[in-house]
């Protein structure tokens, strides 16, 4: 615990040094870096040790405000995601030092690595905390800084105003809460997380109150799909550093909570488990497909960070049915799945956005179809991205293949052996995740292919370079941690009974017994990964053996006989995902302008797609407005036609039917 | 065995008319299911052949199987129908709807008290499911001749839940014929005042630009 | 690891163009023509092997190593297919899930190939590939997941104890229909990931209508052979899957063998009469056929459990 505050205090004191002594023309970015990186350490050792099977450290000190503690706690589940968030907050501070550097504008970086810090150490305060005052106090902390970083390029207008956005859904995220902290304490009469975890909140009413506000209140911060609006506003605008922390890690605190509160509530009934299938569905399929319609690499990616808590939210629903109906397994596989992926996903999610930065920085376009042939010019950031890519898409051998494994594993297990309902519900799970994979596919060939592959397609494109050492460095080790992760991942699951001990309070034995059934074919995929590699080998070497005996030549990429391509002839990201999109636009909506080429001689033609988010929070004042004008006219009930008459009589039969039997 | 044969393809078919987009196809398959169906009342008991089954059969499979499909496909041509469903609903959009309202039809008659001499435990959620698919057929797609086959989808869910679950003949058969027969006029309504798309030409003006 | 689990990844590895020949002369056949020698395949393969390569100026080091990366990712799925009930080297419950992972993966390859020549044919190849198998993916899932419920083993288990259960243990008269509805629903995913007629038609030579074949325009020598060779195994290994959980076992292996590898000609002539008496569908109702699959196998589901 001594090591956690001395890490603490690193972070506030480096980060008021900083915010001291800078003016602009004056770096002290690499400072800073190096106060995060030593903090990251100091604090990582004991999470470390927690992992390993080390004591649980608590602290309590008075603190003078009204119920309010300074009681902070290790436990293995706080542990598992301190790790990533320190891991995470050293490296992007290194590559935000190299970042920061090249930037053209004379602005003054303290403020910039002051709030940098102040939210790594409001994260650290979350996953520790353990009074309900401190929690809410480290959690508005961890909203404003990360505000701040948000709105750097403040002189830019659209910045402002995802600022804006997020601070007001953080806001209404604070209040849902806020309401389930009273509501806690008013059953339990404390505010120490340690108190409700031993009383624990009887299954019953009360329980589905506390349940649907933790969800509201955490999924806002984690993105889940109805109240994702801010996210793919805020991480775009954020600088690329912070942006892979905040979609890396911060957002992860949501979770990280709802798990929390998960310990206090205990035994879930069945409908929870469905209502985060639901959410996993909803935010995994319709996140995946929005990342799919986007025209800027940061927006895309932040609608992956979507899709991704989806993956979670599913591994999760799994467990909550498998805690429900009593089945050990199910409930071990699905939880650590998920927190496998939680893991997994800061890791490549953090890749890919210091690699968008890199290409952002780079070029300076934010628009997919004016980039191209990137590998060339970047070969270091094109293949640090290449890496995330292919794990973002849960491809053997990387490490996203493993958690989404567990999940599969958990899932199948019910799908095999759960009774009808609980099994129909597991299916679509399998059936989801299969096709959020699928579209993770497209989705990413998509990205890595219109940026880094082909030819540049803009003059900034074609003038870009490699970034410096402190930026690729940060690349690698996310990388080579996603390729570790998959190739070590008997060892990676074996570090997960601990948490799921203090997650589920279920005996060690059965975890143990549950996980079981993964180890076994998590080596054998070891195994076969290790096998893919040796064959890759030897293949390289016989291609190298044939063709060193053939002439190699070079030519033109083929073009039906045309000879002379030109970068503008090359699919763009918008042609490449249209057949999908068109074919899902009734879900998705989506707008095009059409000015097609006319007559033998043509003019200029052009096309515009757009695929707004029906919920976006600018969007929901129109809708408003249109709801209530409906609502003014009274009519909208009556029937406009003889089958939406009939669509009534239906839906009522349907319901009443479910009703009656259900 | 059969029956169970004979409820896969009632399931098949529904499924097949929910991605269907011609409509002389549609009135095939729902044909077929006709002729499928007029066999259960033959397979779905145990008990010694009765005259009255193979009436029912006999008479359901001329009457389903020739005689609405001939008139069906007459009043295309007669009215000079386009071919095309027309739908509101897509045809992949559809077909999930199609296996969700399989799935929820399933879990209904998981709370459904069933008698214990039932010919197949798929009897009554393969009727229920046919009942909501013509319910969703009525209510999705916009040419009449597409309503008047979901009717029919329809009335084969209530004949399926007749013949099967109860074991005399019973009032709820009585009731399908008589079903039967509304469709037989509601064809003639069809080829005699030309109706070409919705009910709406004939029927009230859309209530979305009228000032009543 | 038994010698004899060696077996199944041979046959895969040696016969599997075989399964184009026999395609081939099926369609010939019915045409009235001669067709082509069976074992033609084979020596496109050799010729190809031996022959030089021309590389884009566009492309880059994906280019090249695509091919080999697809292949070695189809190569490992070899060694996880049973074949005539003898199990594969690694066998492991849920190893089918690995099994589509690499599909995944060997998809994931040959698509930024094709992008990275910066042919607009071939982009427009990927787009579509990426499209159709993101809704294959889930339908073979579902069937899988099926078979697995089916099979009752007591969890998710190995494709090897799946198949053997099914065609042991359930009843073909009583759940003969179920299992008829996942068949058809996994003989939809072969046909579409194999890029065959309805989805896609292998033989055509209009760079505007191709999916597969389009991909791999600008692969040349040992490339162009290890994306051949590669598709063969691709095809072999999914008719092996459908061929598994259909065919009872017997009790000499060899008779096993025999049966399997008939039964996967079987399945080479069932898809060459596809492609003769079917023409191929327009692009838009290939999602339609896929999703029609994917119900038929979740139809198989819920018929099951009731």
């Amino acid at each position: 615990m001594t090591l956690l505050l001395a890490a603490l205090a690193l972070l506030l004191g480096g980060g008021i040094i900083v915010l001291a002594t800078s003016r602009p023309h004056r770096d002290w970015s690499w400072l800073a870096a190096g106060v995060v990186v030593v903090a990251a350490i100091v604090g990582g050792i004991p999470a470390v040790q927690v992992l390993a099977g080390g004591t649980v450290s608590t602290l309590h000190w008075p603190w003078a405000v009204p119920f309010g503690q300074f009681a902070l706690g290790l436990d293995p589940l706080s542990a598992w995601f301190l790790l990533p968030t320190l891991l995470l907050s050293a490296l992007a501070a290194i590559y935000g030092a190299g970042y920061g550097k090249s930037g053209a504008e004379p602005r003054s970086l303290g403020p910039v690595w002051f709030f940098y810090c102040l939210l790594v150490l409001s994260m650290v305060l979350v996953v520790l905390a353990r009074n309900a005052i401190l929690f809410l106090f480290a959690w508005e902390l961890m909203a404003v800084a990360s505000y701040f970083l948000v709105t750097v390029e403040h002189e830019r207008p659209e910045v402002r105003q995802a600022g804006w956005i997020y601070l007001a859904a953080t806001q209404v995220g604070t209040a849902f809460l806020l309401a389930l902290f009273l509501l806690l304490a008013r059953q339990t009469g404390s505010m120490d997380f340690t108190v409700w975890a031993a009383r624990g909140i009887p299954a019953g009413g009360w329980a589905a109150v506390l349940f649907v506000l933790a969800a509201i209140g955490l999924g806002t911060k984690a993105g889940f799909m109805p109240l994702h609006g801010w996210l793919p506003e805020a991480h775009p605008a954020a600088p690329s550093h912070v942006s892979a922390l905040m979609s890396g890690v911060m957002i992860k605190t949501g979770i990280y909570g709802f798990l929390r509160v998960l310990t206090f509530l205990r035994t879930p009934p069945l409908w929870w488990g469905w209502t985060f299938i639901g959410i996993g569905m909803t935010s995994g399929v319709l996140g995946v497909l929005w990342a799919l319609a986007q025209h800027d690499l940061k927006r895309l990616l932040a609608y992956h960070s979507i899709e991704n808590i989806g993956i979670i939210a599913l591994g999760m629903g799994v467990g909550m049915i498998g805690w429900s109906t009593g089945s050990a397994p199910l409930m071990v596989l699905g939880f650590g799945g998920a927190l496998l992926h939680v893991l997994n996903h800061s890791l490549f999610k953090g890749l890919l956005f210091l690699a968008a930065g890199a290409v952002l920085q780079q070029t300076g376009e934010h628009d997919l179809d004016r980039l191209g042939g990137l590998l060339r010019r970047m070969p270091w950031t094109g293949t640090a991205f290449l890496i995330g890519a292919a794990a973002i898409c849960g491809l053997p051998p990387l490490n996203g293949f493993i958690s989404e494994f567990l999940i599969f594993l958990g899932a199948l297990r019910g799908v095999a052996l759960a009774p009808g309902a609980v099994a129909v519900s597991l299916l679509a799970v399998v059936a989801g995740l299969g096709l959020i994979g699928g579209l993770a596919v497209a989705c990413f060939t998509k990205a890595f292919g219109v940026v880094f592959l082909g030819t540049p397609r803009s003059e900034s494109a074609r003038t870009a370079a490699e970034v410096g050492p402190a930026m690729i460095g940060p690349m690698l080790i996310l990388a080579a941690a996603c390729i570790l992760v998959g190739l070590l991942a008997p060892l990676a699951v074996a570090t997960l009974p601990r948490v799921l001990t203090n997650l589920t309070g279920l005996p060690t034995a059965a975890i143990h017994g549950g996980l079981a059934g993964a180890v076994g074919p998590l080596l054998a995929v070891v195994t076969a990964s290790v096998v893919l590699l040796v064959i890759l080998g030897l293949l390289m070497l016989w291609r190298r053996r044939l063709l060193s005996r053939q002439v190699v030549a070079t030519g033109t990429t083929w073009g039906c006989g045309y000879a002379q391509p030109t970068p503008r002839m090359q699919y763009t990201a918008s042609s490449f995902a249209q057949p999908l999109l068109s074919w899902t636009s009734a879900v998705l909506g989506g707008r095009r302008q059409l000015t097609a080429p006319n007559g033998y001689f043509p003019a200029a033609a052009s096309l515009h797609t757009q695929t707004p988010d029906p919920l976006h929070p600018d969007l929901y004042r129109p809708a408003l407005d249109r709801i209530g004008a409906g609502l003014a006219r009274q009519r909208w009930l009556q029937p406009a036609a003889v089958q939406l008459c009939i669509l009534y009589i239906a839906l009522a039969l349907l319901a009443l039917l479910i009703w009656k039997f259900g | 065995m059969l029956t169970n044969l004979i409820l896969i393809l009632v399931v098949l078919s529904n499924l097949k008319l929910l991605a269907s987009s011609r409509l002389g196809a549609a009135i095939r398959v729902v044909a077929a299911q006709g002729v499928v169906l007029g066999l259960l009342p033959i397979l779905a008991h145990r008990e010694p052949l009765a005259a009255h089954a193979l009436l029912l059969a006999a008479g359901t499979i001329t009457l389903k199987g020739v005689v609405f499909p001939w008139l069906l496909l007459r009043a295309i041509r007669e009215a000079h129908v386009a071919r095309e469903v027309e739908p509101f609903v897509g045809y992949s959009a559809s077909l999930g709807a199609g296996v969700l309202i399989l799935g929820i039809s399933f879990w209904m008659c998981t709370r459904l008290p069933m008698p214990a001499s039932i010919a197949s435990s798929w009897l009554a959620p393969v009727a229920l499911f046919s009942i909501f698919v013509g319910l969703f057929l009525i209510a999705a797609r916009k040419r009449a001749i597409s309503q008047v086959l979901g009717f029919l989808v329809l009335e084969n869910g209530v004949y399926t839940f007749g013949v099967g679950v109860t074991s005399r003949t019973p009032l709820i058969v009585e009731i399908g014929v008589l079903l039967d027969v509304f469709v037989a006029v509601f064809i003639m309504g069809i080829t005699i005042f030309h109706i070409q798309r919705e009910f709406d030409h004939t029927a009230a003006a859309p209530a979305g630009d009228g000032k009543d | 690891m038994k010698l004899l689990t060696l077996i199944p990844p041979a046959a895969a590895m040696l016969l599997a163009p075989l399964l184009f020949g026999v395609i081939n002369r099926t369609k010939a056949w019915l045409a009235g023509r001669q067709g082509r020698p069976l074992l033609q395949s084979y020596f496109d393969l050799w010729k190809l092997l031996h022959k030089g390569a021309v590389y884009s100026a566009t492309t880059s080091w994906i280019f090249r190593a695509a091919p080999m990366t697809a292949l070695a990712a189809l190569l490992t799925a070899s060694l996880l297919m049973p074949f005539g009930h003898v199990a594969a080297p690694l066998e492991f419950p849920a190893d089918f899930l690995l099994f589509i992972g690499l599909l995944g993966l060997a998809r994931f390859a040959t698509v930024l190939a094709a992008l990275d020549t910066g042919s607009s044919f071939e982009g427009m190849g990927a787009s579509r590939e990426v499209f159709f198998s993101a809704l294959a993916e889930p339908v073979l899932l579902l069937a899988l997941a099926t078979l697995v419920r089916q099979a009752q083993a007591g969890g998710p288990g190995s494709l090897a104890a799946v198949f053997q259960r099914l065609t042991t243990r359930v009843h073909w008269l009583h759940d003969g229909p179920i299992l008829a509805l996942v068949v058809s629903a996994l003989l939809v995913v072969l046909l579409a990931e194999n890029a065959r007629v309805p989805v896609d038609d292998p033989q055509t030579h209009l760079e505007l209508t191709m999916i597969h074949e389009v991909m791999v325009l600008d692969h040349s020598g040992p490339d162009l052979a290890f994306i051949v060779y590669g598709t063969a195994l691709k095809l072999w290994l999914l008719a092996a899957l459908v061929v598994g959980m259909v065919l009872p076992p017997v009790r000499a292996i060899w008779l096993n063998m025999l049966l399997a590898t008939v039964g996967m000609g079987v399945t080479a002539v069932a898809v060459g009469v596809v492609e003769s008496v079917m023409a191929r569908l327009r692009l838009a109702l290939v999602p339609q056929l896929l999703v029609g699959a994917g119900a038929l196998a979740a139809a198989a589901f819920l018929l099951g459990l009731a």
